[in-house]
């Protein structure tokens, strides 16, 4: 089923991307594409099969309680838009 | 001192020609970066090439080669795809998101060849975050396939791939989700191989799909890639997924001693999945792909009809998964701790908004929306879970078919390198085109792409082989004894040899 332009502004909203109304026509379009190429899925039975999240299905393993890495606020920091005094800033939020 | 045979040379005679002093690896290193200079105006493989520290590494490695404790690959110059974080140098992602991000460690696989002696010219081009085929989308604009300079290298390790085909670099560090190392081994026309799943450590390989990420390697031969994986597989306690086995010498094993020289492939079955080919590839395709699996025959090789019934659905699932993963890794893209920030924005979700629609370009965004959706709640068990559903009969197809034959065959791609520009307005074009090697990435397996051939254009066509998992060695063996009866990989592209006189 195709999208309309309110589900694409709503995917846009929560992927926290600004869509501008001009560029919404293209990407409804693109978007209705792709999804009818993967709509061929729908197609196959799998009642019953497990689904597969990974290749190798690891445990997640574990190590001992132990420090390992080292303070690099300052290097981690310098790459930033902006940090001041150890903060990163951002636009104000609380009020 | 003339540089040609050293430019042209297989990564064997450059180990020899260091150990003997017939070279440095300072003047080795000096070749290649002159040859980027003088050619990569017109291929764009490189993003970021670093003079000044391939130089510095070249004359650490001489002194390593003087001291007698150099490796395989001490004072050998390659390249690394800009998705793999290095130390102090620009690490793009080829995105407008990190055009200015300077990673403030290096990845596994970086460290590990720095720790060999290799020497890095500099970061190759990309589709933007490894989301592409062409490498089109890459923010610093194409790069062009060396044997027809209109026409894409593939992609997404297009930059890499470009670079060893031009011979910029003898060998290249890739990645490969979807057929990201093979896809454009094949368009260039040279060998590139994906690991099996967990074998190369991904800390620091900036993520698009973590379930499905695989660095590779890329070389002008089989035994060229032996040497630079043997180099970057290994456990490593900062990936989650990395296992935990014994590195491997994958060059050593090629020259293991043969029952039968004249059958060095004696034993060796070779399974053909009906479903690759049917209809879909061209006919020059067909044909490239029937002469290699004569030679294949002629070395000693079985070859015998398999099937992977559901292979037709790896496309569809594919781009769910990755989407899925990708929409959820690159939300660490927030104009807050690094990439991007818009230069005005009225509050913090607005500069949120604003940082990331002007950080990533329109496929990036594509793919995170149809991410978004497939997650999204109604939809997660429509989407999310029948594609990981189909993922397993996918796997379990491989499994099945692996009690039949030691390797699959077939061809890489449908079709060989467009010209640039031909689907840009068609992603699911460019989607379809990954049919071959989409299975292999859901199923964790290994994959290797080898030149097989050339359509009438005189665009390379390459050969995938599949192995079961941890295969690696018996894809690089059987790719080395086709490349020691075969001449598809020594031939280059005629731009370059004229450009070179």
């Amino acid at each position: 089923m195709p999208l309309t332009n309110e589900q694409v502004r709503r995917l846009a909203r929560l992927s926290r991307l600004a869509m501008t109304d001009a560029a919404i026509d293209t990407t409804r379009t693109r978007l209705d594409g792709i999804l009818a190429l993967i709509a061929r899925m729908q197609a196959v039975d799998t009642s019953g099969i497990a689904p597969m999240s990974h290749p190798q299905e690891l445990a997640t393993r574990l190590r001992t309680d132990e420090v390992t890495e080292s303070d690099q606020r300052t290097a981690f920091q310098a790459i930033a838009p902006q940090a001041e005094a150890g903060l990163y800033l951002v636009p104000k939020v609380i009020e | 001192m003339t540089a040609a045979p050293f430019i042209d040379a297989p990564v064997s005679a450059l180990r020899r020609a260091l150990d003997d002093k017939k070279i440095s690896s300072v003047e080795l290193v000096t070749l290649f970066l002159d040859r980027i200079a003088a050619l990569d105006t017109s291929i764009n493989a490189f993003i970021t090439v670093d003079r000044d520290g391939a130089l510095a590494a070249a004359r650490a490695a001489d002194a390593r080669i003087a001291a007698g404790t150099a490796g395989p690959l001490t004072g050998i110059p390659l390249g690394h795809k800009d998705v793999f974080c290095t130390e102090g140098m620009l690490t793009t992602c080829g995105s407008k998101m990190l055009a200015n991000f300077v990673s403030p460690y290096d990845a596994h696989v970086v460290s590990l060849l720095k720790a060999a002696g290799a020497v890095s010219l500099g970061k190759t081009n990309m589709d933007e975050f490894a989301m592409g085929s062409s490498t089109e989308s890459s923010h610093f604009g194409p790069t062009r396939n060396p044997w027809a300079s209109d026409h894409v290298p593939g992609g997404s390790s297009g930059g890499s791939a470009a670079a060893v085909a031009a011979r910029l670099a003898p060998i290249a560090t890739g990645t490969d989700t979807g057929g990201s190392v093979r896809q454009p081994a094949s368009f260039c026309g040279i060998t590139g191989i994906k690991p099996t799943y967990g074998l190369v450590s991904r800390y620091g390989l900036i993520a698009y799909a973590s379930s499905l990420d695989q660095g590779g390697a890329f070389g002008a031969s089989a035994e060229d890639c032996a040497l630079l994986l043997s180099a970057m597989t290994g456990f490593d306690r900062r990936d989650s997924t990395s296992l935990e086995r014994p590195v491997e010498d994958y060059a050593a094993a090629l020259h293991a001693p043969l029952a039968d020289a004249a059958k060095p492939l004696a034993g060796l079955t070779i399974g053909l999945p009906k479903e690759f080919f049917a209809a879909g590839m061209s006919d020059e395709i067909r044909a490239a792909t029937a002469a290699a699996l004569d030679q294949y025959r002629k070395l000693g090789a079985v070859t015998r009809e398999i099937s992977l019934p559901n292979a037709n659905l790896a496309i569809p699932a594919y781009y769910v998964i990755a989407p899925a993963e990708a929409s959820s890794n690159l939300s660490r893209f927030d104009g807050v701790r690094y990439g991007h920030r818009a230069a005005t924005y009225a509050d913090l979700d607005d500069m949120y908004c604003k940082s990331r629609s002007e950080g990533f370009g329109a496929e990036v965004q594509r793919r995170i929306l149809v991410g978004t959706y497939v997650l999204s709640h109604g939809y997660y068990d429509a989407y999310y879970l029948q594609a990981q559903k189909l993922r397993r009969l996918i796997a379990e197809d491989f499994r099945r078919a692996f009690t039949e034959c030691d390797l699959i065959a077939g061809p890489t791609s449908p079709v060989t390198a467009w010209a640039l520009g031909a689907m840009r307005d068609d992603p699911v074009q460019m989607y379809l085109a990954d049919i071959y090697t989409t299975p292999v990435n859901l199923a964790g397996l290994p994959g290797i792409s080898h030149p097989a051939g050339f359509d009438a254009a005189g665009l390379p066509i390459g050969l995938q082989l599949i192995g079961n998992y941890f295969a690696e060695s018996r894809l690089l063996t059987a790719t080395h004894h086709f490349q020691q009866a075969t001449d598809w990989h020594l031939r280059q592209p005629a731009l370059l040899t004229d450009a070179q006189k």
